[in-house]
């Protein structure tokens, strides 16, 4: 055992120039645009928040059921619904930049040039503070996981978004290819300033008795604890790949998973689902880091972030 | 919106496979309204992602009741909870019943409840809260699903029950009784009606009440994800003022709706 660090330990981290007081963000999609939360979670003892997908034109999204719990995780086909870049920026940033807490806008498009005209709409609109491109959202046909499961399209998303924004941005890929470090050397070369991995595994569940798919969708997106030793392996691949930071997403549920990802080579990470189940979860994961950090003799993240040990 | 840590203090049968579950709350039983909810936060199983949502079947002195009963993996695990147990509460969650302003000019007209089965839960604390006594028309597949009669009774409620097999009260659905004393009103009667139960029976009060040009005020139960307007997984077809279709999420815009809104399906 090594001794206690006699100074608090520091948690900030540097994501693409962007600073963080802790790598731990919450997840587009599980934590709305922030107000739903913020009576129970401050906002401002985030690194981050990771707003609820962004399109050019409003989305309705899927019909329902959208969600199911399994075992370990959930299933949703929610399908993007979102009020529009420009009903976004008038309902929800008067609110966000109010708050202490850096702002990521996660963007999508049906085609390449409505990534970019979002990303030029948000470019300069205060308080964003950087953009995470979903090219793999698994629940929408013609769009989003289309072109995260192609290295040519991954990396002409990322250079269009790239061309219309000052903006830090972080495409935020899929699970399921085959060679993950191939994906994150593509947008990295296409000009992404960090990445962010992994967006929920396709699925699907059956109703057996009806024999219907439980999800109106038919199939959707795995989340939860089921899925996060698979994205611990990818995190760990993409981070060796690249020289941008990496952001580990997936079956985060309390401290420990987010050490394993940031072990692992995460310079921070995300929380999805389990914002559900406890609504103040990403305080206790910040708190379990600096605890993990003051029991290892820890003073900064750089003695954490990729401290795996092969030996 | 508050989370806070909630105590057992009584888990009781309430007939039939039903429970009632007695929380000592710090702050969300003094500021809960009827028709709102509240979710817990499980320990069992280990693998629940989910919190589960409950309406408010009654609330005040720091503690309140919900009434479930056992059918899925987490409402099954409930049963193990006892008196001393402690357990994440969130709320008060959505937007509950209208309450006539206490000092409105006019007498609030008569409300008329809906239940089916546990459907009386929000019912019990809007009747304990309302301003005037009115009817509880209560309906379930059978006697052991007609739950609290006694308890809105003992509120000067006129009750009205009717089962599927005939078991308890009037045989048939809880149209029956209903449709018997909305037929020996005078036309021009006015009544609000608020009600809580299968969507069947929402779109039956809904009906009862476009037709006699009545409010009704309707109490949605979805599966739910956050249960705080997040996710938009419990989402249902609304009209807006303009006509057009649109969203609503169940746990933050309702559970409570007006009737008139509800593209029903």
């Amino acid at each position: 055992m090594t001794q206690p660090a006699a100074t608090p330990p520091d948690l900030a981290v540097t994501i693409a120039g962007l600073r963080l007081r802790n790598p731990v963000m919450v997840a587009s999609g599980t934590f709305g645009y922030g107000v739903e939360y913020a009576d129970v979670m401050p906002l401002a003892e985030l690194g981050a928040i990771v707003v609820k997908g962004i399109s050019l034109a409003p989305c309705a999204g899927n019909a329902t059921p959208r969600l199911v719990e399994v075992p370990g995780g959930l299933v949703n086909a929610i399908g993007l619904q979102n009020p529009g870049v420009d009903g976004f920026i008038a309902q929800y940033m008067p609110f966000l930049r109010r708050q202490a807490v850096p702002v990521v806008v996660n963007i999508w498009g049906r085609r390449i040039e409505e990534y970019a005209e979002v990303a030029a709409r948000l470019d300069g609109v205060p308080g964003v503070h950087a953009l995470e491109i979903n090219i793999s959202c698994p629940n929408i046909k013609d769009g989003g996981h289309v072109f995260g499961t192609r290295l040519d399209t991954a990396a002409e998303v990322v250079a269009a978004v790239r061309a219309h924004t000052r903006l830090p941005i972080m495409p935020k890929l899929a699970p399921n290819v085959s060679d993950i470090a191939a994906f994150a050397r593509a947008v990295e070369a296409a000009g992404a300033d960090a990445l962010a991995l992994i967006n929920s595994f396709p699925a699907m569940v059956i109703d057996v008795e009806t024999r219907r798919p439980v999800l109106a969708n038919v199939t959707g997106g795995l989340s939860g604890p089921a899925i996060h030793p698979i994205a611990v392996k990818l995190v760990y691949e993409a981070a060796r790949a690249v020289k941008i930071p990496v952001i580990g997403i997936g079956g985060i549920s309390g401290p420990r998973e987010a050490l394993e990802f940031l072990i692992a080579g995460a310079s921070a990470v995300q929380i999805g689902s389990a914002n559900f189940g406890d609504p103040a979860v990403a305080g206790k994961v910040v708190e379990g880091i600096a605890d993990y950090m003051r029991r290892h003799a820890m003073s900064s993240m750089r003695d954490l972030i990729g401290s795996l040990n092969l030996l | 919106m508050q989370l806070e840590t909630a105590t057992v203090m009584e888990h009781e049968l309430a007939g039939g496979d039903y429970r009632l579950l007695t929380l000592a709350s710090q702050r969300i039983a003094d500021t809960v309204l009827p028709g709102q909810f509240v979710s817990l936060g499980l320990v069992a199983p280990a693998d629940a992602i989910l919190r589960r949502p409950f309406s408010v079947c009654d609330a005040g002195a720091g503690r309140l009741t919900i009434l479930y009963k056992p059918v899925g993996r987490g409402t099954r695990a409930m049963l193990a909870l006892r008196a001393g147990d402690t357990l994440s509460l969130l709320g008060p969650l959505g937007h509950g019943f209208p309450l006539p302003p206490s000092d409105a000019a006019q007498a609030p007209l008569l409300p008329v409840l809906v239940a089916g089965g546990y459907g009386v839960a929000p019912l019990y604390l809007l009747a304990r809260r309302y301003p005037r006594r009115g009817l509880l028309f209560v309906g379930g597949a059978t006697g052991r699903d007609i739950l609290m009669t006694s308890a809105f009774a003992a509120l000067g409620w006129e009750v009205h029950v009717a089962t599927e097999d005939g078991s308890l009260g009037e045989h048939g659905r809880v149209t029956t009784p209903l449709d018997t004393w909305l037929a020996a009103r005078e036309v021009d009667a006015r009544h609000d009606f608020f009600a809580c139960g299968p969507t069947g029976l929402l779109h039956a009060v809904a009906q009862r009440a476009a037709a006699g040009n009545q409010r009704a005020w309707v109490s949605l139960d979805r599966h739910m994800g956050c249960g705080v307007g997040a996710c938009l997984a419990c989402v249902q077809r609304l009209n807006n003022d303009d006509g057009e279709k649109v969203w609503g999420r169940v746990c933050k815009d309702g559970p409570v709706f007006d009737a008139a809104r509800i593209v029903w399906e």
